[in-house]
């Protein structure tokens, strides 16, 4: 094994850990603003729940702009194709997420009803739309997406908006969505009190038996779609060019690495395992972190059966598939790899300390009295 | 209009909607942990009221930079897919590293800003602050180690077998001399910008007569930290420019309107009307021997005129055509060593070849006069960097004057004393954020034609998306952050015009001793 290699290898796994990343930490926000207008009975309600993630949305969603930089910087391909490929998919994506943080900062600062309502629907759309277009990304990843490269490496992209939107594409996108309202809820279950506890537990104990029914579902339909499999290719410490290989498509082959790698079953196994863990210990209230917990490695697990379902390719190309991207061929130098994992290395466990550290001043749940105390400095 | 024209029109609308926020931000953020220094050192409440009331300004403004920074970040991927394939190899680790050391820092501490006055103990609660305005500080600096890059690539080579640009340096990007000075130039302008803003919103609460402790301390703040600003800002714009004059000489040349080579030392042209189609500066008031000692800092050497900036592009034109000639014979069959020879020769000048592709896709077939037009193509729009460049030099020097005199006035308790005076702050509110947008007018239009100096030409960096898909997204960008900006001055206007809060209800016992 090569140098090369084995950074590209590290790249990979560090691209599917700040995916995980963005799920877990960004997902329960988009899962709290879905749920606002679900279980959020009154304006003190709502409030609560969004005081919940007031102090922490905007460090958790640093992971999402984290998580675009390093595809940028690791994987340039990758964010060239995927960014203007899905061109539209990525404004609609944008326009969402630039209403969230306005959202949360805006809503509470008029007392007017009128004014809230209009952005907690607004809230609910920048929870909705990202949730969904995140999975939809996948599921069209999975299936292959229409682009070649010419010889300059200059990408055409010949599908339109509405193609992302496919029957599979779309169940993946349910998937997402399941995945962050249960996150969400398991959330709010530990962060606020009855009678608002109850409605989340509930809410969540049914997103997360959705999650797994959905989950499930996709694996048998995905187990009859064609894979994308390297016939030959330059060597995984070869310079990336995504030119330099041979692609053919297989019938039936999209879940072909389990069988290679058996042991890679754990990550689906994970997925339901961490959901069902997860809908238990709502639906029967106790537990709570333990149930958040488990929600998390749920979406671990879903997020690492797509990455593993798909290796060695990023994104595969179902109109040209030699243009496909992999692990071996749409990566950064090999000295950029290097001082990047350097950097991670060095800087990633300060950030996951001083978040632990934030997570531990801010512990307990957001009370109607708390929020009372200080109506003008809340959300 | 043509797709590379939308996609700049596009990228240029939402980075100076962006930039309308950032350097808000970078102030406020430095003068927040000022003031709650202030507060945990000598203990009056007041200061505490002061640092919650201008965070509270300080929240707003966040959450719209922090939404509309987005967006800088997805275009470059969106937008501009030829350059994210081409230098991302480079520009991508700047970017990374900014989330990774910066934002995650600022965004998270922003939260016990917010949240945790009643959490924490008061030099925690101050560290915090700091680390908060830190990071909103290392940000700047991991952007501008990135746009710096663009404008003098240093340390990276092109890879014929990935046909892209490659890091051969990194450390040599990261001390890119021209993104340390743009970073220290920038977020001076930012604490310009900070100060200002509390500098004119303190002046209109003394003309109302309204929260005067509160305004004649901020206003004390501002002053000084304005002041030791605005000069830094003059002294390092002034580094700046010394350093473009090093490496994009063609932009020097471009914001002194200098048609035709002078000889050592150059005169600087104060005003006139520089004419595009005749290659001439009407009207013209000169000051002999300036510009050669700014741009060069000596008597003898001389500042290269537009005309000879055009003639040495049309020899690297030339030379790269040589480079790219090579290039298809390597990508044919890589064992030529004639053509590995031919090519390592004239490689740094194959981005000037690139620019022959606007006329010739095949580059080397090109005709004497469309390797004539590509020379022409690199001057860049000279009338607006010309007025750009006088207007923000002239706007520094201004609020150098201000904030003296104000800071003079503070000095002797005397804030109060001259209404008009007041009146000049608070209406001199808007004039940083002109300054700041036309200084990233002056240096990206500067750029042009290129997206990497000498590198890589605008025309071919972006995507190959529809046309009206880029329609479409600008339409919904302009909508989107209209109502967005009507929002947020309302917001602001509200929240100023309703000042200071009163102390929270169920305050600790602390706060009841109100100074």
């Amino acid at each position: 094994m090569g140098e090369y290699e084995i950074l590209r290898l590290i790249w990979w796994a560090v691209l599917g850990v700040l995916l995980i990343g963005i799920a877990v930490m960004d997902g329960f926000d988009l899962g709290t603003a879905i749920l606002l207008p679900v279980i959020g009975r009154t304006d003190m309600d709502r409030r609560i729940m969004i005081n919940t993630v007031g102090p922490v949305w905007e460090g958790n969603q640093v992971w999402l702009i984290l998580g675009a930089g390093a595809i940028f910087a690791a994987w340039p391909a990758l964010y060239a194709v995927a960014f203007s490929g899905f061109y539209l998919a990525m404004l609609l994506l944008l326009l969402s997420l630039i209403l969230r943080p306005v959202g949360f900062k805006f809503r509470g600062k008029l007392e007017d009803t009128r004014w809230r309502t209009t952005w907690d629907t607004a809230l609910f759309i920048a929870g909705l739309v990202p949730a969904l277009v995140f999975g939809v990304a996948f599921g069209n990843a999975l299936q292959g997406v229409p682009f070649r490269f010419d010889e300059t490496l200059r990408m055409t992209y010949t599908g339109t908006l509405f193609d992302l939107f496919n029957p599979f594409a779309l169940l993946a996108g349910l998937v997402s969505v399941a995945m962050v309202v249960m996150h969400g809820a398991a959330w709010l279950s530990c962060k606020t009190e009855a009678p608002l506890r109850a409605r989340a537990q509930q809410a969540g104990a049914i997103a997360a038996v959705a999650l797994v029914v959905l989950f499930v579902l996709g694996g048998v339909w995905a187990a009859r779609l064609d894979g994308y499999v390297v016939q030959s290719f330059a060597g995984s410490d070869a310079p990336s060019n995504p030119l330099t290989k041979q692609v053919s498509r297989v019938a039936g082959a999209l879940l072909g690495n389990y069988d290679l790698a058996p042991v890679t079953v754990l990550a689906p196994l994970l997925g339901v395992a961490g959901g069902l863990t997860a809908a238990v210990l709502l639906w029967l209230g106790r537990w709570r972190v333990w149930a958040f917990c488990a929600s998390g490695l749920g979406i671990a697990g879903v997020i690492a059966t797509a990455g593993v379902s798909l290796f060695p390719f990023l994104l595969p190309s179902s109109l040209d598939p030699n243009s496909s991207l992999t692990v071996w061929d749409a990566s950064s130098s090999e000295t950029t790899l290097l001082v990047m994992a350097v950097v991670t290395v060095l800087l990633l466990p300060i950030v996951l300390a001083y978040t632990a550290f934030i997570y531990r001043v801010l512990r307990g749940p957001v009370t109607q009295a708390m929020i009372e105390a200080n109506p003008h400095e809340n959300y | 209009m043509n797709l590379v024209e939308l996609s700049r029109l596009q990228f240029g609308l939402t980075a100076m909607y962006h930039f309308l926020f950032v350097p808000l931000t970078l102030g406020l953020s430095v003068l927040l942990a000022i003031m709650e220094s202030v507060y945990v050192t000598t203990g009056r409440t007041i200061w505490r009221d002061m640092t919650k009331f201008w965070g509270l300004l300080f929240g707003i403004n966040f959450a719209m930079g922090v939404a509309t920074g987005l967006t800088m970040e997805f275009e470059f991927g969106t937008n501009w897919a030829y350059y994210a394939h081409y230098v991302g190899d480079i520009f991508g680790a700047p970017l990374a590293i900014e989330g990774l050391m910066a934002f995650f820092l600022e965004a998270s501490f922003i939260g016990l800003f917010f949240f945790g006055w009643n959490r924490m103990s008061r030099v925690q609660h101050l560290a915090a602050t700091c680390l908060m305005a830190i990071g909103t500080n290392l940000s700047a600096l991991w952007i501008l180690i990135a746009n710096g890059w663009m404008q003098y690539p240093v340390g990276a080579r092109f890879n014929i077998a990935t046909m892209r640009m490659e890091v051969t340096d990194f450390a040599a990007v990261v001390f890119n001399p021209v993104a340390q000075a743009k970073f220290v130039h920038t977020v001076s302008a930012g604490y310009v910008t900070g100060s200002m803003f509390v500098l004119s919103i303190s002046a209109f609460y003394l003309l109302r007569g309204r929260h005067r402790g509160l305004a004649i301390r901020s206003m004390t703040v501002a002053a000084s930290f304005g002041l030791a600003s605005a000069l830094s800002v003059v002294v390092l714009g002034d580094e700046s420019g010394y350093l473009a004059g090093m490496n994009q000489k063609m932009k020097i040349a471009a914001i002194e309107s200098m048609w035709h080579t002078e000889s050592a030392p150059a005169s600087f042209t104060v005003i006139g009307f520089p004419d595009m189609q005749t290659q001439t500066t009407d009207y013209a008031v000169r000051i002999p021997w300036m510009l050669g000692l700014i741009a060069t800092r000596s008597v003898n050497e001389t500042v290269p005129g537009i005309d000879n900036l055009v003639a040495e592009a049309r020899t690297r034109i030339q030379s790269g055509m040589i480079a790219y000639g090579a290039m298809q014979k390597l990508r044919a069959d890589h064992t030529d060593a004639a053509a590995g020879e031919a090519f390592e020769a004239h490689v740094q000048d194959l981005g000037y070849a690139l620019l022959l592709k606007r006329y010739t896709p095949n580059v080397t077939d090109a005709t004497d006069q469309q390797i004539a037009a590509a020379a022409q193509d690199t001057i860049p729009e000279v009338p607006v960097l010309f007025f750009g460049f006088r207007a923000m030099v002239g706007l520094g020097f201004y609020f150098i004057a201000l904030f003296a005199t104000m800071f003079v006035l503070a000095s002797r308790r005397m804030l109060e004393r001259y209404r008009w005076l007041l009146q000049v702050c608070l209406w001199s509110l808007p004039l940083p954020w002109i300054a700041a947008e036309l200084g990233w007018v002056v240096a990206e239009v500067g750029r042009q034609p290129w997206t990497i100096d000498g590198v890589l030409p605008t025309f071919l960096s972006v995507s190959s998306v529809p046309v009206i898909d880029v329609w479409i997204s600008i339409a919904g960008f302009v909508l989107f952050y209209s109502v967005l900006a009507v929002v947020e001055v309302f917001l602001m206007v509200r929240t100023i015009r309703h000042g200071p809060l009163p102390p929270p209800r169920a305050a600790a016992p602390a706060a009841l001793r109100s100074a």
